[in-house]
């Protein structure tokens, strides 16, 4: 056997060509194989079939500015609507002159959200009463009165009209949810059962039906001198719709909470209410914000469907633009595209937001 | 041991505190409280239908419906009554959803394992799918797909697949199998293949467990449920004609089309819910403890054996419940067939709705489809649930 004496260390030598750098990376990710090659190039092919001839279409062979679709050539994509019609996509038909109403709304929703959600901001008491209090002011902002000039609901539309029914049905939703979940997991049978077939009855039938009942059912059920705003009545449904799925959300979270929590809470003399309240749902909505947001984002995307029930958001204007005499077979797949991005750019970022969070949340507890 | 002095007053006090019994008030209250809110909502109902003269009930459904369903599955004239449209359009919504699964579920498999791929290109364009499709809407996505088909060329200039499938901006044209009689003896030598292989592999693994020898179910599986209706068509030839569509005049003729709808739908509902399913895979595959697959290398599994003795069952564990889930928002989603105008159970409810004006009995129609549905899913989940649950040692 030969042993090399130990002053004596070879020099270092780097590594070779083909393991680092680009070349390295190539040979790891994408030509590690035989197989790995094929399926590369199969890939690769799939790519450049799909994205130069989209790239070209949307970019560079597009119409960006013109008055009607006339303007448009037929080769490219016509974006030339978006400068007349953005105003619309956004607002719906709220008066021009409100717009300011809308955006302050939607510039307070930053610091409302963010004191929910992080801990430790500076102001935070006085914070957390803001984002208690948003709600209201917002629907003050958004409809009127009291000095403001009252504008009518059903001037609400386009992305607005998204943003007012998610965030409405989901914030409404969360206490219903919270109840219901407790009620699923309460002792008392009579209360458990009602709050069972309450969830498993909402969450087995589309929100579609429940839409229909908004629309056709409610002013049946209530007597004939009431008359709900329909933009209530749709919010209304679309409220026990997510409460049903938040219900199971927050269940989650409360049965995450270890048992000896409850049993320290009541050795200590708390009783239910107070054990939830100080105990229990402090730590399960904890981690159940992740839930929660998903649970948003599938409401938020669900509420395209008031264009079902007559109402025009986002995506009902969209669908306006093709009826329309000056574009109307010239933006049949931009403006779909166009609503598309906007939800994609939204939905992506709280998705990531609740991928990151579920991270922390799982680092936390190890 | 109650102070002699107390009174009735505060003994009546002392119930408040006893949490079964208010529990018990707690609970009658609610009753009580759901009783009262029914019977206000029922109260008003009742007046209302009568202030506007409609009568309730079911009866309505005998009437002659007197609108045209292009999409149908079983026999349908414009004179078959309005139960008979909901027949039809509650298979409407069976097709497209099993259509739907079974397109999902193979998509949701592929993407899974492309996500998990080693390869950089192939994961890459597996997340830009799945959240391209997860984060977009549905609806719109229905929509897109329906302005896509109509967009194709006009049914002159139809594209066409090798001269027996065209596709047109009506949808697509496809060969019509015609089957003559001898293709019941195909169907019945199947039938008897698939009970044959069902009792073959009882008894294999019956005699593996007792004498460890091992019999090629796999093989004999397939000779059994396909290699004896194949042989018998070198008897009786293939029973089955095709019935190839031809340009006529105005449209096709022969062959079967497929609706613009349903293919819109079907592409937007499969892509969307593939997109949830491949992650429903992709967690369940990684859910497997890498040390059961270093052990199964260890006691030297061959590759194929490994995955399906060792990691499936473990992920199908992990998966089943979720997928199932994805199964019945796929179906739940198919009511948005009425944006479009494919004739689902939810979009001839409308027209019926419409023209009849019973709105309370329509939207219960729905419900009682629905929730059969969701809840035949749910006790077929609790019964796989209950099979394959691990007994956990505490």
């Amino acid at each position: 056997m030969f042993f090399r004496d130990q002053g004596e260390m070879l020099p270092e030598r780097p590594a070779p060509i083909t393991e680092v750098g680009i070349v390295g990376w190539l040979r790891i990710n994408l030509f590690s194989s035989y197989g790995n090659t094929a399926l590369t190039l199969v890939s690769a092919a799939l790519l450049a079939l799909i994205v130069p001839p989209f790239v070209a279409w949307g970019l560079i062979d597009a119409q960006f500015s013109g008055d009607t679709g006339a303007v448009c050539s037929g080769v490219g994509a016509c974006w030339a609507w978006l400068d007349q019609r953005l105003g619309q996509f956004f607002y719906g038909f709220y008066p021009a002159d409100a717009h300011w109403r809308v955006n302050v709304t939607a510039l307070l929703l930053v610091p409302a959200l963010l004191y929910v959600l992080v801990d430790n901001l500076p102001g935070a008491k006085f914070g957390r009463w803001f984002s208690y209090v948003y709600p209201l002011l917002a629907a003050y902002l958004l409809v009127g009165g009291f000095g403001l000039e009252v504008i009518s609901t059903d001037k609400f539309g386009g992305f607005m009209l998204n943003m007012v029914v998610g965030l409405t049905g989901i914030v409404l939703s969360l206490p219903v949810g919270i109840l219901l979940a407790l009620g699923r997991q309460s002792r008392l049978p009579v209360i458990r059962l009602l709050s069972i077939t309450f969830i498993e009855a909402v969450r087995g039938v589309p929100l579609i039906t429940l839409l229909f009942v908004a629309i056709v059912l409610l002013q049946l059920f209530l007597p004939p001198e009431v008359s709900l705003d329909q933009l209530l009545r749709v919010i209304i449904m679309v409220t026990l719709f997510a409460s049903a799925y938040m219900a199971e959300v927050v269940r989650g979270g409360l049965q995450a909470i270890p048992k000896g929590q409850i049993e320290g809470a009541q050795a200590v003399g708390l009783g239910y209410w107070q054990t939830m309240r100080l105990i229990v749902l402090p730590q399960a909505l904890r981690i159940s914000i992740p839930g929660i947001v998903n649970t948003f984002i599938g409401l938020f995307k669900d509420t395209t469907l008031v264009i079902i029930i007559g109402l025009f958001d986002l995506l009902g204007h969209a669908r306006l633009l093709q009826t329309n005499p000056d574009w109307i077979g010239d933006v049949d797949h931009e403006a779909y595209l166009f609503s598309a991005a906007v939800f994609f750019v939204i939905c992506f970022l709280m998705s990531r937001y609740s991928v990151s969070l579920e991270k922390q949340l799982s680092q936390d507890r190890h | 041991m109650a102070a002699p002095s107390s009174t009735r007053i505060e003994q009546l006090g002392y119930l408040w505190t006893d949490e079964r019994l208010r529990g018990i008030a707690f609970q009658v209250l609610a009753v009580a409280g759901l009783a009262l809110f029914f019977a206000f909502i029922i109260w008003n109902t009742a007046a209302n239908l009568k202030h506007a003269g409609l009568a309730s009930g079911y009866g309505f459904l005998l009437d002659p419906a007197s609108f045209d369903i292009n999409q149908r599955l079983i026999d349908y004239e414009s004179t078959s009554s309005y139960g008979r449209a909901f027949l039809v359009g509650g298979l409407n919504t069976v097709l497209v959803a099993s259509l739907g699964i079974a397109a999902a579920t193979f998509i949701g498999f592929v993407v899974g394992l492309m996500r998990l791929s080693n390869n950089f290109l192939v994961s890459r364009i597996a997340t830009v799918y799945v959240e391209l499709t997860r984060n977009v809407p549905l609806l719109l996505q229905i929509i897109f797909w329906w302005v896509v088909i109509l967009a194709l060329p006009r049914v002159r200039d139809s594209i066409s697949v090798a001269d027996v499938v065209f596709l047109n901006n009506r949808g697509i044209r496809m060969p019509q199998p015609i089957f003559e009689d001898a293709f019941q003896l195909i169907l019945a030598l199947f039938v008897a293949g698939c009970i044959g292989t069902f009792v073959l592999a009882r008894w294999a693994r019956k005699r593996h467990e007792l004498t460890g020898r091992t019999f090629p179910v796999g093989w004999s599986a397939i000779g059994l449920i396909f290699g004896l209706p194949a042989l018998s068509t070198l008897f009786v030839g293939l029973p089955v004609d095709l019935d190839i569509p031809l340009l006529g005049r105005f449209n096709f003729e022969g062959g079967f089309n497929v609706t613009p709808e349903l293919i819109a739908l079907w592409l937007a509902l499969s892509l969307y819910t593939g997109a949830f399913i491949s992650e429903v895979v992709r967690s369940g595959i990684l859910a497997v403890d890498k040390g059961q697959i270093e052990a199964a290398r260890a006691v030297g599994l061959p590759p194929g054996l490994r995955t399906r003795k060792i990691i499936l069952p473990q992920a199908l564990r992990v998966i089943i419940p979720p997928l199932t889930n994805q199964y019945l928002n796929l179906t739940k989603n198919s009511s948005l067939a009425v944006v479009i105008g494919y004739q689902d159970i939810v979009s001839i409810g409308e027209t019926v709705l419409n023209q009849s004006g019973q709105a309370l009995e329509v939207i219960s129609i729905y419900m009682a489809f629905y929730l059969t549905l969701s809840l035949l899913t749910s006790l077929m989940m609790n019964y796989y649930n209950k099979r394959t649950a691990l007994v956990r040692e505490r």
